[in-house]
């Protein structure tokens, strides 16, 4: 444990805040994700409740100081219950003009507005489209502003590192910001000097350099008077009682596969191709090969879902994971899937679309392909996580799906699921579902289609097993023995027994709940990563006297047998999607209910602001705005 | 009466070939190349003495790939061009388990050329019998990526326009271990390299000369038809001169970079001035040049090298970071990285 020589001011002597919002903002090549994450640690530790949104782009290196190069981080961090990464930064660290630029505007009024003026120079200023200098020119006097050199004050502070050169020191700077911060929030260093030890171990120099810029930072901020103004104190968040950590979307996903493979007691096969936001997951899966996790990188996105299903058919807990268009590649063996009913894991890190679309930005505009993109009337289960630690639970409940009922599954996670990250309570081992498979063995009676009279499941018969030998494939079957059939009324038979067996998967899925209000007049309905900013957005509704409930689908395919009587019992209903409306187009199809669409397709999730401005309208009936000069829906009309 | 579960016979088995031929009545056009192969298959399996449910035929789409339904074993007919990528699928998942891909020229070639690629390369254990008949049988008859340049097809009324792949050299370049050509008609040699391919640990690519008797009839005529063959053909045998012809009058003589026919006996040329056949070689730049050779046309093993395979690999570091962390533990997976405690 290491000793922390400088004192931070007492808290007796910080203002104490319940909430605040802060924003860091840099170079792609400024460290800024490392920072930011590295903030959400320690805050997590300290026992806040927080929300974060990494946003960064699509080029890892796009040209020094421009606008498109500007990688941001914004976390939320609470004494209290809180469901977002906030709307709006209290403050805004900015390594850059261009990163002022693109970010200034979000500040709070008042707001604390960090920058390194080392950077502010004449060339950046203009490659930022500044003509003046905003940190002189009085057009941010609505801000607190410090303008520190955080560059040259950082390579001052190495001055006694010798072995590094200057360029190698200015590179801790990110180190001597986050100290800032970490004094400002009364944040204790120890996690953060911890992590540099462990990533920068190879090079005692970094490691050195590294603590000694963040403690400089601190430092800084504890010597300076100015910053005496800005000493803040954010108490604990009440929580249930257990062990903590913080953790992912995409790190919470990987680890319930695995223990999902636990629970089945069947290895986990992981077939997948590098491709943003998806690849994380097959990072940190191919770690876990102790576990007897077996990942394979394959050619490409086909090869990854064929490979995958091989393995189902082997006996392996089969998953392949993808995003955007890798989504799609994936559709035919999908369905060959389908056809030869195998159990088979999708998991769907949904980005900006169509085509590369938005690499690096969230969108949940998949919903309606993954439940209509094949061909044929191939049908499945969809499972959508709500919060970066549900993806933990749903990712076991996936598998479950897939191994009782013999189908394929899609899990659905977005790239702000996936990124962001929240404290998450680790779940006790037995308070983990155990669903061990039973291969068919016997071959008395075997055949292949044979169905499980509740299920609807065929028998899972690896091969390898004696007696058992058998063909399948992506030609129709036919009912029972599974041989080849072209036989018209088997076909319609077997499509709607396969459609069936997807629909009884309800009788294993938990009720819709309501929250919030429930006899207000209008129930708020969303799906996937919208529910922290509803949750927020009702939360700040209700402070204001509305009436209103929530209800979130977890399970969209099928969905819970009680969501028709749900959205029945309201007036009015409003589902807010990051896409064109494909959740509302959805539930007006199928239970012939009025829903008010909130669409949002920018890349970005939504604030709890535009939750409560989308509620007011409704039940003030006026119209919900809707995305620019939108005049279409959902289905396209 | 879970019988044959527990008298799981322990290998070697006797097997008979009709031991592999499943229930379901053979449908490919009378006459059609595929019916020898899939014979030559089942009378190898049998003598192979590995019982029955260890086998695992995958196949893709178009013709040949409907040969899994007809053997009795595991099969699974997937789709199309697919197939090795499905199989590197069941051969990561159990490696104790005999999978063997069929694919045809489309398949293979086309539509799953970057499968058949990527699992050569890697030396999975797979044997990938490649039916190329040089022609789209399936789909009534149009050119596939072995068809000839000008192939007049009901999609080329006026002549194909593109270079055909040679599967030999693609399988060479791709660094398949074991590579090897014969013929439908070639019974016994067939069966010869199909042994010496389920003795290899790796990746096998034995192209099979198929003649598809509806929409391709006599593609390989002028280099199997019995009055031919020996003037058209050099059989590749480990270790000995690259001699053919009628008399064994002809061979092939390294020339450069290339390979040159010469007659024996002329201009003072011997046997000892041949190329003589190395299947083992480290390299494959010689079996490539042979790969080049289109007459005459080289039969047999072009290379046989051992590699380790990519499913030993795969659970080989499965079982090293067993040893090195330990069997994974949940709990401490879970817990790992920084926590808190919340009291």
């Amino acid at each position: 444990m290491t000793t922390q020589q400088i004192e931070s001011r007492p808290t007796a002597q910080r203002e104490v805040l319940k909430t605040v919002t802060i924003r860091f903002a840099g170079d792609s090549g400024d460290g800024v994700q490392i920072t930011g994450d590295q903030f959400t640690a320690t805050t997590a530790m300290q026992g806040n409740d927080l929300a974060t949104l990494p946003d960064y782009p699509a080029e890892i290196r796009a040209p020094i100081g421009t606008l498109p190069g500007v990688s941001g981080f914004q976390i939320q961090f609470s004494a209290l219950d809180i469901h977002t990464p906030g709307d709006a930064p209290d403050v805004l660290v900015a390594f850059n003009p261009a990163a002022l630029k693109v970010h200034v505007g979000d500040l709070v009024p008042n707001g604390i507005l960090i920058c390194d003026t080392s950077q502010f120079t004449k060339g950046n200023l203009a490659k930022a489209g500044y003509v003046t200098n905003p940190l002189e020119d009085g057009s941010l006097t609505q801000f607190r502003i410090f303008g520190e050199n955080i560059t040259e004050k950082t390579t001052l502070g190495l001055r006694a590192v010798e072995s590094l050169t200057v360029r190698e020191k200015v590179r801790c700077k990110n180190f001597f910001a986050l100290g800032m911060a970490y004094w400002i929030f009364n944040r204790s260093m120890d996690p953060t000097l911890r992590f540099i030890e462990m990533k920068f171990k190879k090079n005692t120099d970094l490691v050195e350099a590294n603590k000694l810029a963040l403690k400089a930072g601190f430092a800084y901020c504890e010597m300076t008077d100015v910053f005496q103004a800005v000493a803040y104190e954010i108490p604990a968040a009440p929580s249930v009682s257990g062990t903590y950590r913080n953790l992912s979307g995409n790190q919470a996903l990987a680890m319930g596969l695995v223990a999902a493979s636990i629970a089945c007691e069947r290895p986990l096969f992981y077939g997948a191709y590098p491709i943003t936001p998806a690849s994380d997951i097959l990072h940190e899966l191919s770690k876990h090969k102790n576990f007897g996790v077996i990942t394979f990188q394959a050619e490409d996105e086909i090869a990854a879902v064929s490979a995958a299903v091989g393995a189902s058919f082997t006996g392996a807990l089969a998953v392949t994971g993808s995003a955007g268009p890798g989504i799609a590649l994936k559709s035919e063996a999908v369905s060959l899937a389908v056809m030869t009913e195998l159990p088979l894991v999708i998991v769907d890190v949904q980005r900006g679309g169509p085509s590369t679309g938005l690499p690096t930005k969230t969108e949940q505009a998949d919903l309606l392909f993954t439940l209509f993109g094949r061909h044929g009337e191939a049908h499945v289960c969809i499972l959508a996580p709500a919060t970066p630690g549900e993806c933990f639970h749903y990712a076991l409940e996936a598998c479950r799906f897939a191994v009782k009922y013999m189908t394929p599954v899609y899990l659905l996670s977005d790239g702000y699921l996936a990124n962001g990250a929240e404290p998450w309570r680790v779940p006790e081992l037995g308070d983990l579902p155990r669903f061990p498979v039973k291969f068919r063995e016997d071959p008395q009676g075997f055949s292949a289609y044979e169905r499980h009279p509740k299920t609807l499941s065929r028998p899972w018969a690896i091969p390898g097993t004696p007696g058992l030998e058998h063909r399948i494939g992506g030609i129709e079957k036919r009912e029972g023995s599974g041989n080849v059939s072209y036989d018209p009324d088997n076909h319609e038979r077997m499509v709607v027994l396969r459609t069936e067996k997807i629909k009884r998967i309800a009788q294993d899925i938990p009720l819709l709940q309501v929250e919030g209000d429930p006899d207000g007049d209008l129930l708020v309905l969303g799906w996937g990563s919208t529910y922290g900013a509803i949750r927020a957005g009702i939360e700040r509704a209700a402070q204001k006297g509305m009436r209103v409930a929530q209800a979130h689908l977890r399970y969209l395919n099928p969905m819970p047998s009680n969501t028709e009587a749900v959205l029945k019992k309201y007036k009015k209903v409003l589902c807010p999607e990051m896409n064109l409306g494909q959740l509302s187009w959805l539930l007006r199809a199928k239970y012939l209910v009025d829903v008010v669409g909130l669409n949002k397709i920018q890349g970005q999730p939504f604030k709890a602001v535009e939750i409560l401005d989308g509620i007011t309208a409704v039940l003030n009936g006026r119209p919900v705005k809707q995305p620019a000069d939108s005049t279409v829906n959902g289905d396209g009309t | 009466m879970s019988v044959i579960a527990t008298v799981a016979p322990e290998v070697p088995v006797k097997l008979h070939k009709t031991d592999f031929q499943s229930d379901q009545e053979v449908r490919w056009c009378p006459g059609c190349g595929d019916y020898a192969i899939l014979a030559a298959a089942q009378q190898v399996f049998a003598k192979l003495g590995v019982p029955r449910h260890k086998y695992v035929m995958v196949s893709g789409i178009g013709c040949s790939s409907r040969f899994p339904y007809y053997v009795n074993t595991y099969g699974f007919h997937t789709i199309h061009g697919r197939a090795p990528a499905v199989a590197t699928g069941i051969k990561m998942a159990n490696p104790d388990l005999h999978v063997w891909v069929i694919t045809g020229d489309g398949d293979a070639l086309s539509i799953g050329g970057n499968h058949l690629i990527h699992a050569l390369r890697r030396n999975v254990d797979l044997k990938i019998l490649l039916f190329n008949n040089r022609i789209y049988g399936l789909t009534k008859g149009q050119y596939s990526p072995t068809s000839e340049v000008g192939k007049v097809t009901k999609s080329t009324p006026f002549g194909s326009l593109d270079q055909p792949v040679n599967p030999i050299s693609l399988a060479l370049a791709a660094e398949a271990t074991f590579v090897a050509r014969t013929a439908d008609i070639y019974i016994p040699h067939m069966q010869d390299i199909l042994t010496q391919a389920a003795a290899h640990k790796g990746s096998v690519f034995i192209e099979i000369l198929q003649n598809c008797i509806i929409f391709n009839d006599g593609a390989f005529k002028d280099t199997t038809d019995r009055a031919m063959r020996d003037d058209k053909q050099v059989m590749l045998e480990h270790g000995k001169p690259l001699v053919y012809g009628k008399n064994r009058d002809r061979g092939l003589r390294q020339r450069g970079l290339d390979l040159e026919v010469v007659e024996l006996g002329k201009n003072g040329v011997t046997e000892k001035d041949l190329l003589v056949h190395d299947a083992f070689a480290e390299s494959q730049a010689l079996a490539y040049v042979l790969s080049r050779v289109e007459d005459p046309v080289p039969m047999g093993i072009f290379r046989n090298v051992t590699r380790s395979s990519f499913e030993t690999r795969a659970h080989a570091q499965i079982a090293a970071m067993k040893e090195k962390f330990g069997p994974g533990n949940l709990d401490k997976l879970l817990k790992g990285g920084e926590t808190w405690m919340v009291k």
